[in-house]
């Protein structure tokens, strides 16, 4: 099964001196992640002010500066993985180094509706 | 075997064999609503069927029988055909095993721990069980729990539904998350134990809406980890506070404390079965919260034979209960236990010394700050906690009790 882990983080993770421990936490991580074959996808994101929210309305194109919502923590990062099940995927989100700090949403994917869009090499 | 009593075992086949099939149905399905849907008619039927025509020698397999058929006549009517075909191929293969072997696998223990899971609401997690392992109705779950059925059901589909979309895994989990896990299970089950005191009286007994589910469950429990200390701790609990069913309060609905009451009307049986157990937990040399509370409750249960309490013992007990479960509710019982043992002063200090944030609408607090108070002779102080620990109880018979203690203090 496909899990996404939503990392959440508090503002200071954008800190320029604190984002250089995490980026050798999050390489560590990484690794560990394909080492065991369970990696698909994974990001960490820009800090939320850099964040443009679009939304459209009777046709008309909304775009505000700023994330969805504006709360205490952030979305920081996300990774998706590939385990047979909830608990396997939450041993990993426990393992992320943002977890001890913050906290890491699990979630299943959804079926994807992607799926029937045609190979980019099709393209 | 009198009517009942032969009507009562035929019931624990029926309920024993369903909560198997479900937990087979489920760990190979990932779903458990799916199971429970195809095995309900059945459930039924036997329930029906069996009183009359006795229990079927594999009832398993007599069950499959019957939720298969009716699969099957689901089937003709084309839009459930497709979704019935994993379904029925699966309790088409149960069957075969049921035929086959002499006893089926018992799976339930993996499904206690998926009903237990720590991703599962905590609110779900007792009447998933009740449902899923005994097959209990929504209705009688419901109204333990003072919810509207409706609003019940709603909770066991949530649950399951997250069970089922989220890969909750039906496995028994290895250490180190063993006891963390188990912890949930036993809680759960205790829950079910503690929930939903039915406020009838018959005789001068209160029906616990639950207790003899809960008895089930943990009878279960320990059949299936015969190894856990724990289970047996929580069985022996369980079973000590059930022998004193009939003596809690009198005809009149007084209610009884648990130092007065007349050991003539507790039973001997259930106070021995929890006894056996509390000893055969004792051998593992392995202390938990469950096996500390049972052994408290087995020095009570000792009054019946010596006439008196011995709460210099129960006092050290609650000592090692309070590191494990740093409740507010065990840190007033051990100093009950302190002020009873002796040691009156300490009582007070340690009283005083707890948050008062926590203590200020607590009726326990308040009662065994009354006890201490007398005891110190400290009449006027006593009175008015007494008045404020009966203002703070919901239990008619309870607060009868509390002011009528604060009605003899002078």
């Amino acid at each position: 099964m496909k899990y996404i882990l939503l990392v959440h983080v508090s503002p200071d993770a954008f800190d320029p001196s604190k984002q250089r421990d995490m980026a050798a936490a999050g390489r560590a991580y990484g690794a560990a992640l394909h080492a065991a074959g369970v990696f698909i996808a994974g990001a960490g994101l820009q800090s939320p002010e850099k964040a443009t929210t679009v939304s459209v309305r009777d046709g008309k194109r909304h775009v505000q500066d700023g994330p969805y919502a504006e709360t205490k923590e952030f979305l920081g990062g996300f990774v998706i993985i590939d385990v047979p099940n909830l608990d396997a995927a939450l041993e990993w989100a426990a393992r992320h180094p943002s977890a001890s700090d913050t906290a890491i949403e699990v979630r299943p994917l959804g079926g994807s509706s992607f799926d029937a869009a045609p190979p980019s090499s099709a393209r | 075997m009198s009517e009942a009593a032969t009507q009562a075992t035929i019931e624990a086949v029926a309920r024993n064999s369903y909560g198997r099939l479900v937990a087979y149905l489920a760990a190979r399905s990932g779903d458990i609503a799916g199971a429970e849907d195809a095995l309900s008619d059945a459930f039924g039927a036997a329930q029906q069927r069996w009183p009359l025509d006795g229990v079927p020698r594999k009832p398993e397999a007599w069950l499959l029988h019957a939720a298969r058929n009716r699969l099957i006549d689901a089937a003709r009517h084309t839009q459930v055909r497709k979704k019935n075909e994993p379904l029925l191929q699966l309790a088409g293969e149960a069957e075969d095993v049921a035929t086959m072997h002499p006893t089926f696998p018992d799976e339930r223990l993996k499904l206690l721990f998926v009903c237990a899971h720590p991703a599962i609401d905590i609110a779900a997690r007792t009447p998933l069980m009740l449902q899923a392992v005994l097959g209990l109705e929504v209705a009688r779950i419901a109204s333990a729990f003072l919810v509207s059925p409706a609003a019940m059901e709603q909770r066991l589909v949530r649950a399951k539904a997250k069970i089922r979309e989220a890969g909750i895994p039906f496995r028994v989990p290895d250490p180190p998350e063993w006891d963390e896990r188990a912890a949930f299970v036993l809680d759960a089950i205790y829950s079910a134990y503690t929930t939903g005191w039915e406020n009838v009286i018959d005789d001068g007994a209160t029906h616990h809406a639950l207790a003899g589910e809960a008895v089930a469950l943990g009878r279960t429990l320990v059949q299936l980890l015969p190894n856990e200390p724990e289970a047996h701790g929580l069985l022996a609990l369980m079973l000590h506070c059930e022998a004193r069913r009939a003596a809690r309060y009198t005809r009149d609905r007084e209610f009884v404390p648990l130092d007065r009451q007349d050991t003539a009307l507790w039973s001997r049986p259930m106070t021995e079965e929890a006894e056996e157990h509390l000893r055969v937990a004792s051998m593992f040399k392995r202390l938990g919260r469950y096996q500390l509370e049972a052994a408290i409750q087995s020095i009570h249960a000792h009054r019946a034979v010596t006439g008196v309490i011995d709460w210099q013992e129960i006092a050290l007990l609650y000592e090692g209960l309070v590191r494990l479960v740093p409740t507010i509710g065990v840190q007033v019982a051990r100093v009950v236990a302190l002020a009873e043992s002796g040691d009156v002063e300490g009582g007070l200090v340690a009283l005083e010394s707890m948050p008062a944030n926590r203590t200020a609408n607590y009726q326990p607090w308040w009662a065994a700050r009354a006890h201490v108070l007398r005891r110190l002779g400290r009449q006027a102080e006593a009175r008015e906690a007494f008045e404020r620990a009966a203002s703070l109880t919901d239990d008619s018979a309870l607060r009868a009790y509390l002011l009528e203690n604060a009605a003899e203090t002078q």
